[in-house]
C-alpha cells in the first residue's frame, strides 16, 4: 500500500510534517497530508489513532506542536480566525448549545464570520439561513429549542448551521454518533448531497468502515498517529489493510447495493 | 404563501430587523417591552423613595424638584441627601446585573455570578483590611481598598486558571478556591479586630447604600458611562461565545481575546458596584436569570438585565427602611432574602432536568 494518492488532484487544505499532542502526550507525529478538493474523504482508523485529533488542527482547532497546516499555501494559524470561518467550518463530535436557543437561531449564527459589529443581520443572511434551513429540510422545526430535538433532527439542524456558514471546506468529526442507522444513514446523505449539489470538500471522521466506503471518494486510514493508507476505497480496504490497521480478520465483497467494498468480519475462534 | 417572497423567509424569532444609518441588527420585541416596564417600575420606586423618610414629601413635590422646582429644604433634602442614595442603588443594581449576566454568558452557567471571579470577596478583604488595620480614620479609604482588592484577586485568579489560554470552566473553579481563601482572610482580620472595628467591617460587609453621597455617585456613573456601553459591545461576540469552544472557535472568534474582553469588563464593573456600596448578595447571580427568563432567548439580556438589576436594589433598599419602623436593614439582607429561596428553586428545578 503505497502513501501517495492515485492522482494528482488539487488540495487547498494540506498538512506537512504535523506534530499534535495533548499535554505531553503526543497524538500524532510527522503527518503529511492533501485532502482533495471538491471530494469526500473520510478518516478512519481504530480509537485513538489521531483522526479527531487531526480534523481538529485541520479545522485550527488545535495547534500544532511542529509542523504546520495549509490553508491555500499559507500557514492557517497566520490567518485571520474570522478569514479561516469563512473557507472552513467545522463540526464538532458532539457540539454543545446553549439552553433556549432555537433552530432558527443556531442557523442564523452560521453567519457570524460574514457579519460584523454594524452590520449584524442583513437582507442576505436572512435569504441564507432561510435556503438553508429548507435545504436540509429543518423549515418546519425551526421554532423549536434544539434541545427539544431528537439526535437525528439536532444533527441536521447542525449542518443547516454549517450550510449557512457557506464555507467551501466542511470539517465533521464523526457526524453520525449515537444515532441508529436510519438517522446515520440520513445523515450521510445529506452530506453527500452538499458534496453534489453545492460542491462543497468534505472531510469527515467515521467509525463505520462500510459507511465510509459507500459515501467518500476518498479514504485516510490512521493508525497510531500515523497514515497507514489513502486512495480510494476499493484501494484502502484490503483484507490485508484490515488485518494490519484494524487488527481484523475479515471478508471484503462488493457492496451488494452500491458495489464499493463491503466489509464483513470473520468470527473469531 | 409565494415562496419568494419576503413573507417566505425565516424571521428572526421573536425579534425585528431594524436599520440606524448603516447599521443593521435585530431587536428582541420582548426584551423591549419587559425593559419598559421595567423603567416605569423603577421611576415609581425612585420617586417613593425620596419621598420616604423622616421628611415625608409628597410624589409631585418629588418630581417638581428633580426637575428643578420646589423649595429650598425640599432641594436641599431631595437633591442632597436622598437622590445619591437611590442613585447608588440604582446604578449599584444595574453594575452588578450586567456583571453577572456576561459571568453566566461566557460561562455557560446560570450558577455562574462574578463571585466565582474573586471580586467580590478580594473587594472585601481590601475593605475589611482597611477599616480594620485603619480604624475609623481610614474610613474614607474602603472603596478604594475595595476596588483594589477585588481587581488583584480577580487578576491573580485569572494567571491561575491560564494555561495556555483560560477555559471557562476552569476559571470558575480557580475563582472558587481564590474565594475561599480570601474568605478565610476576612474572617482572620474580623477576629483580630477591635470589637468596633468589626461591628463597622460587619456592616460593610452586609453591602448597603445608606451613607451614600454625591463622591460616591460620580465615579461610579462615570465608571459605568464607560463600561455599559463597552458590554453592549461585546453582546455581538458574546452571541458566538455562548456556544462550546471548538464552536465559537469555528465561526471565527478569537476566543481568548474575546474572553479577555468579556472577564475584564465583568470584573470592573462588580468591582466598582462593591467598592461603592459593599457586596449586595445575589443580584448579579439572580436578575440575569429572571430577565433571561421574562424575556426568553438563549442568554441573559444585557440591558433589560441593568434595568432589572436597577430595579432590584432600588426597591430592596425602600423594603430595608419599610420593614422595621425605628431603624433600617442593610439592603444585602433584603437581596439575601430575595435571592437564597430563588437559588434553592433553580437548583431544584436544574436537578430535575437532569434526572429527568
Amino acid at each position: 500500500m503505497t502513501g501517495s494518492p492515485t492522482a494528482e488532484p488539487a488540495s487547498r487544505l494540506r498538512a506537512r510534517g504535523l506534530r499534535l499532542a495533548y499535554g505531553d502526550d503526543v497524538v500524532v507525529d510527522g503527518l503529511d497530508l492533501d485532502l482533495p478538493d471538491g471530494a469526500v474523504t473520510a478518516v478512519v482508523g481504530p480509537n485513538g489513532c489521531g483522526k479527531s485529533t487531526l480534523l481538529r488542527a485541520l479545522g485550527r482547532l488545535l495547534k500544532p506542536r511542529a509542523g504546520e497546516v495549509l490553508l491555500d499555501g499559507r500557514r492557517i494559524d497566520r490567518i485571520p480566525t474570522r478569514e479561516v470561518a469563512r473557507i472552513i467550518g467545522v463540526l464538532p463530535q458532539s457540539p454543545v448549545a446553549p439552553d433556549g436557543l432555537t433552530v432558527a437561531d443556531l442557523v442564523m449564527r452560521g453567519r457570524h464570520p460574514h457579519q460584523n459589529w454594524f452590520r449584524q443581520w442583513s437582507p442576505a443572511d436572512q435569504q441564507i439561513v432561510t435556503e438553508a434551513l429548507e435545504w436540509t429540510d429543518m423549515r418546519d422545526l425551526a421554532h423549536r429549542p434544539v434541545e427539544a430535538l431528537s439526535g437525528g433532527q439536532r444533527q441536521r439542524a447542525w449542518i443547516s448551521m454549517a450550510v449557512a456558514q457557506g464555507t467551501e471546506v466542511l470539517l465533521l468529526d464523526e457526524p453520525t454518533t449515537y444515532l441508529d442507522l436510519s438517522h446515520q444513514i440520513d445523515v450521510l446523505d445529506l452530506v453527500s448531497r452538499l458534496h453534489r449539489e453545492r460542491d462543497r470538500t468534505i472531510v469527515m471522521v467515521l467509525h463505520d468502515l462500510n459507511l465510509a466506503a459507500r459515501y467518500a471518494d476518498h479514504v485516510v486510514a490512521m493508525r497510531g498517529g500515523r497514515i497507514v493508507a489513502q486512495g480510494t476505497p476499493a484501494e484502502v480496504f484490503t483484507v490485508d489493510l484490515l488485518a494490519d490497521v484494524f487488527n481484523l480478520a475479515a471478508l471484503v465483497v462488493p457492496d451488494p447495493a452500491t458495489g464499493t467494498p463491503l466489509v464483513v468480519p470473520l468470527p473469531r475462534t | 404563501m409565494n415562496p419568494t417572497g419576503p413573507s417566505a423567509l425565516v424571521q428572526p424569532p421573536g425579534r425585528r430587523v431594524l436599520h440606524i444609518g448603516p447599521m443593521t441588527g435585530t431587536l428582541a420585541v420582548r426584551s423591549v417591552a419587559v425593559g419598559v416596564a421595567g423603567l416605569a417600575l423603577t421611576a415609581a420606586i425612585v420617586v417613593h423613595s425620596i419621598g420616604h423618610g423622616s421628611f415625608t414629601i409628597a410624589p409631585g413635590d418629588v418630581v417638581s424638584t428633580l426637575l428643578g422646582g420646589g423649595t429650598a429644604a425640599q432641594k436641599l433634602i431631595v437633591l442632597d441627601l436622598r437622590l445619591p442614595r437611590i442613585l447608588t442603588a440604582l446604578l449599584v443594581g444595574a453594575a452588578l446585573a450586567v456583571s453577572g449576566a456576561l459571568t453566566q454568558t461566557f460561562a455557560r452557567n446560570p450558577l455562574a455570578s462574578p463571585d466565582v471571579l474573586g471580586v467580590t470577596h478580594g473587594a472585601s478583604l481590601g475593605a475589611v483590611a482597611v477599616i480594620v488595620l485603619g480604624g475609623g480614620a481610614a474610613i474614607g479609604a474602603v472603596p478604594l481598598a475595595a476596588l483594589a482588592g477585588g481587581l488583584i484577586t480577580a487578576t491573580l485568579v485569572y494567571l491561575l486558571a491560564w494555561r495556555q489560554g483560560v477555559d471557562g470552566f476552569r476559571l470558575v473553579l480557580v475563582g472558587i478556591g481564590i474565594g475561599e481563601v480570601v474568605t478565610a482572610g476576612v474572617s482572620w482580620f474580623l477576629v483580630r479586630a477591635e470589637i468596633v472595628d468589626a461591628a463597622r467591617a460587619t456592616i460593610w460587609l452586609n453591602g448597603s447604600v445608606a451613607g451614600a453621597d454625591w463622591s460616591q455617585v460620580r465615579p461610579l456613573s462615570l465608571g459605568l458611562a464607560v463600561l455599559l456601553p463597552l458590554a453592549v459591545a461585546t453582546s455581538f461576540t458574546l452571541q458566538a461565545l455562548q456556544f462550546d469552544d471548538d464552536v465559537s472557535k469555528s465561526l471565527g472568534v478569537r476566543l481568548q481575546a474575546a474572553r479577555l474582553a468579556v472577564v475584564l469588563t465583568a470584573v470592573a464593573l462588580a468591582a466598582g458596584a462593591v467598592a461603592a456600596a459593599g457586596p449586595i448578595e445575589f443580584v448579579a447571580f439572580v436578575v440575569p436569570q429572571i430577565a433571561l427568563r421574562l424575556c426568553g432567548g438563549s442568554r441573559p439580556p444585557l440591558i433589560v438585565s441593568a434595568i432589572l438589576g436597577a430595579l432590584l436594589v432600588s426597591a430592596a433598599d425602600l423594603a430595608a427602611r419599610l420593614v422595621l419602623p425605628d431603624r433600617e436593614l442593610p439592603v444585602g439582607l433584603v437581596t439575601a432574602m430575595v435571592g437564597a429561596p430563588y437559588l434553592l428553586w433553580l437548583l431544584i428545578r436544574t436537578n430535575r432536568r437532569v434526572s429527568a
